[in-house]
């Protein structure tokens, strides 16, 4: 999940389906985000490159849309239906996410287990 | 340019008038005499010649009374004139100028107008007038100017000095009216007089008050000296204090009262009236008691006496406190935001004022306008005719059959206007191009004068006093400022003509004009920009003043309250000058609600900007 700045961004990705939710008259996916561009990239406990300004999933909550649809915590998003999130900030992910007349959300996220898989398999081979 | 075109129709008459005054008098201080009457009397038909036009005859036989009463007073009683009762209806454009604004605060000029104002309250009822307009004259030179500038100043500025006939005025001047009115005003002092008759009664009541102590001192002593009892250590005492309260009071008078006054007003002053009645009547009721408690039974204690006129002169010091803070004081806290907005091209300014009366408040906006405004040029009003002719043209109404012409016309400029607004008007885009091109011919005129300026002024050098003595081999030809100025004036004066008539400035800056002020930039060593910053922008009226405004500036307020009343929210009044206006609008400045909040200084901390969190 590094990146080399100028360079595009190539990581493997898993496609996450998420329906959301009716809470009162709120749509919830049940997870939290954090990371942005305009935010401080060395606190994010879950990155691997302290530089990565990515958007990353810090809190999944038990039983909501986001874990049964298949998230992890510190998941990175790297498309939110199409939209780009490696380089957006905090504010502009958010509405990408929350946006009130789509009930579904199509993520593309990436995690380090994924790489390691693909690199075993293909290992194997 | 304008100016050229007023003056020209009576130029003739002027020309007479001149000629009159060089050979009547070169010395005008001459009152006493008789033929100083002649003059007078000449002076004041020749005044009222050079007003023709635009005076109404109700005021001019005002203005004849006042002179009258003026000179009556100014002459010590050497004329047995009596003051013509004014006409009895009124016009309502009246012209004051007997009574001085800012000089004498001092006592004797309310007096004068407290007695002025009782002569007149009889004969006018001026407080129910609905549209008022009252004229302010502004000097715009100090006292002692004004006799010696007097015979240039004549042509040059009484365009200036007229007043104009508005539509509030009713009645025009016609040649009988002129005729009578200056048989009327056969002895008269000149209109510039008037100015100074305030401050000279303010003076004459402030030395009254001043010498009744000492006279009530004196008296005792003089009268029945042998009788009174002797006071030794206690009275010495008291003639010192007595001494240097007089000495305050004199020099504080001088310091605050007696200044040469900048503007006439058309009103009395309140304030001003109110403590001149109050320092006669208290004067006069000390004298009463003094009359007849000592002068009567002559009385013996002496100690009594001066104790008394102790206590008179400690009361007139409070009296001039009093003064100070209602005339000086109370109106430097602002309270009211001025915006003054000239009619003609919408230039407009805001001030703070405080607590004002209309009258004064004019004046102090008058003040400001000639130094915050930039000058009123004519020419450079009106859109180009080329974009506003063809708004009504292309139109022709026929009438078909029937007369009954008033329906007809009616109907036609009803039906002219609806097609017109119907048309597509295009000179918008017309007035478009027109400035753009405008301003790209100022900008390019602008970069020659520069250009032309900067060369010149490197044609020339100041002469250092070492260098005159240190190079005999190249003697060079040494010039004072005015030479140099007319040397180096030739290159540029091409480029500076066209750039001023770009810009419409011409008529302001004559060709000596230009090389008295190249001259005085040389000699300040100044660099060509600042030489040319009088001709870039335009400056403010003041700059452009003659230098002979001792006939003063005629100005004409108007107002739909009494002009003496206080400034409050919502007033408006305008000042009014032959060809444009100044509108003035009064709103009362913003209570402030000042809060506190305390910042302790160690609380300034700063943190990286965390990881936000949020939950979607």
């Amino acid at each position: 999940m590094s990146f080399i700045p100028g360079q595009p961004v190539s990581a493997v990705v898993q496609r996450i389906e998420i329906h959301k939710l009716w809470d009162g008259d709120n749509l919830i996916l049940g997870f939290s985000i954090g990371g942005g561009i305009d935010q401080d990239p060395s606190q994010n406990p879950f990155s691997e490159d302290k530089a990565d300004k990515g958007i990353y999933v810090t809190r999944v909550s038990k039983g909501g849309p986001a874990e049964v649809a298949g998230l992890r915590l510190g998941d990175k998003i790297m498309q939110v239906n199409g939209w780009d999130m490696t380089m957006v900030t905090h504010d502009q992910a958010r509405k990408k996410l929350t946006k009130k007349n789509e009930d579904v959300v199509r993520l593309l996220v990436t995690r380090r287990s994924l790489e390691d898989a693909v690199r075993q398999s293909m290992m194997q081979h | 340019m304008m100016n050229c075109v007023r003056f020209s129709s009576i130029q003739r008459c002027d020309a007479n008038v001149q000629k009159l005054i060089e050979c009547l008098f070169p010395h005008r201080s001459v009152l006493s005499s008789p033929s100083a009457s002649k003059i007078d009397s000449l002076r004041s038909k020749v005044e009222l010649l050079k007003l023709p036009l635009t005076l109404s005859s109700k005021s001019i036989s005002e203005r004849k009374t006042r002179l009258g009463g003026a000179t009556e007073r100014s002459r010590g009683g050497a004329g047995a004139h009596k003051p013509r009762p004014p006409a009895p209806d009124m016009d309502n454009e009246s012209q004051y100028s007997g009574y001085s604004y800012k000089s004498s605060h001092s006592r004797s000029s309310r007096k004068h107008r407290d007695r002025r104002d009782r002569h007149r309250s009889k004969s006018r009822d001026s407080s129910s007038r609905g549209d008022k307009s009252v004229t302010i004259q502004a000097p715009g030179e100090p006292l002692l100017d004004a006799e010696s500038t007097r015979g240039d100043d004549r042509d040059d500025n009484w365009g200036e000095t007229t007043t104009v006939v508005t539509g509030t005025s009713e009645h025009s001047v016609s040649n009988e009216d002129l005729t009578r009115a200056s048989k009327e005003l056969e002895d008269s002092s000149p209109l510039e007089c008037r100015r100074f008759a305030g401050p000279v009664l303010s003076g004459v009541l402030g030395l009254f008050a001043l010498l009744t102590p000492l006279a009530f001192l004196l008296l005792p002593q003089l009268l029945w000296r042998d009788s009174l009892e002797p006071c030794g250590t206690p009275c010495e005492g008291l003639y010192v204090s007595l001494a240097f309260k007089l000495l305050v009071l004199l020099i504080s008078s001088w310091a605050l009262f007696l200044r040469p006054p900048r503007a006439t007003l058309p009103r009395f002053f309140v304030f001003r009236c109110l403590l001149m009645a109050l320092v006669f009547l208290f004067v006069a009721s000390y004298w009463l008691f003094y009359g007849v408690r000592v002068l009567e039974p002559r009385e013996r204690d002496y100690r009594g006496i001066v104790g008394y006129a102790v206590s008179l002169v400690d009361a007139l010091l409070f009296i001039q406190y009093l003064a100070l803070v209602l005339l000086e004081v109370r109106h430097l806290r602002p309270a009211f935001c001025l915006k003054v907005v000239r009619t003609t091209d919408g230039a407009s300014r805001f001030y703070n004022v405080g607590h004002l009366s209309i009258q004064r408040a004019a004046v102090w906006v008058l003040d400001h306008y000639y130094t915050d405004f930039p000058v009123y040029n004519p020419a450079l009003l009106n859109l180009p005719k080329s974009i506003l002719s063809k708004k009504m043209s292309g139109f022709k109404v026929y009438t078909l059959g029937e007369e009954s012409s008033t329906n007809n016309s009616t109907g036609q400029s009803r039906a002219m206007i609806a097609a017109a607004a119907r048309r597509r008007d295009n000179s918008h885009n017309e007035y478009y191009y027109e400035e753009a091109e405008m301003d790209r011919r100022v900008r390019k005129r602008k970069a020659r004068l520069v250009v032309a300026v900067e060369e010149a002024f490197t044609h020339i050098k100041r002469l250092q006093d070492d260098e005159a003595a240190a190079s005999p081999k190249h003697p060079r030809e040494v010039m004072d400022p005015r030479e140099a100025a007319q040397a180096i004036f030739a290159p540029m004066a091409r480029a500076m003509q066209k750039y001023l008539r770009t810009t419409r400035q011409q008529p302001y800056h004559s060709m000596e004009s230009i090389i008295a002020h190249l001259q005085f930039c040389i000699t300040h060593n100044m660099t060509p920009k600042a030489f040319l910053e009088r001709y870039l922008a335009p400056g403010p009226t003041m700059q452009y003043q003659r230098e002979n405004g001792s006939r003063g500036r005629q100005w004409t307020l108007v107002s739909e309250e009494p002009v003496t009343s206080a400034l409050r929210q919502g007033l408006v009044f305008s000042l009014r000058r032959l060809d444009f206006a100044l509108v003035v609008t009064v709103t009362p400045l913003p209570f402030l609600n000042l809060g506190e909040e305390f910042i302790d200084p160690k609380s300034h901390k700063f943190v990286m900007r965390l990881q936000s969190e949020t939950s979607v």
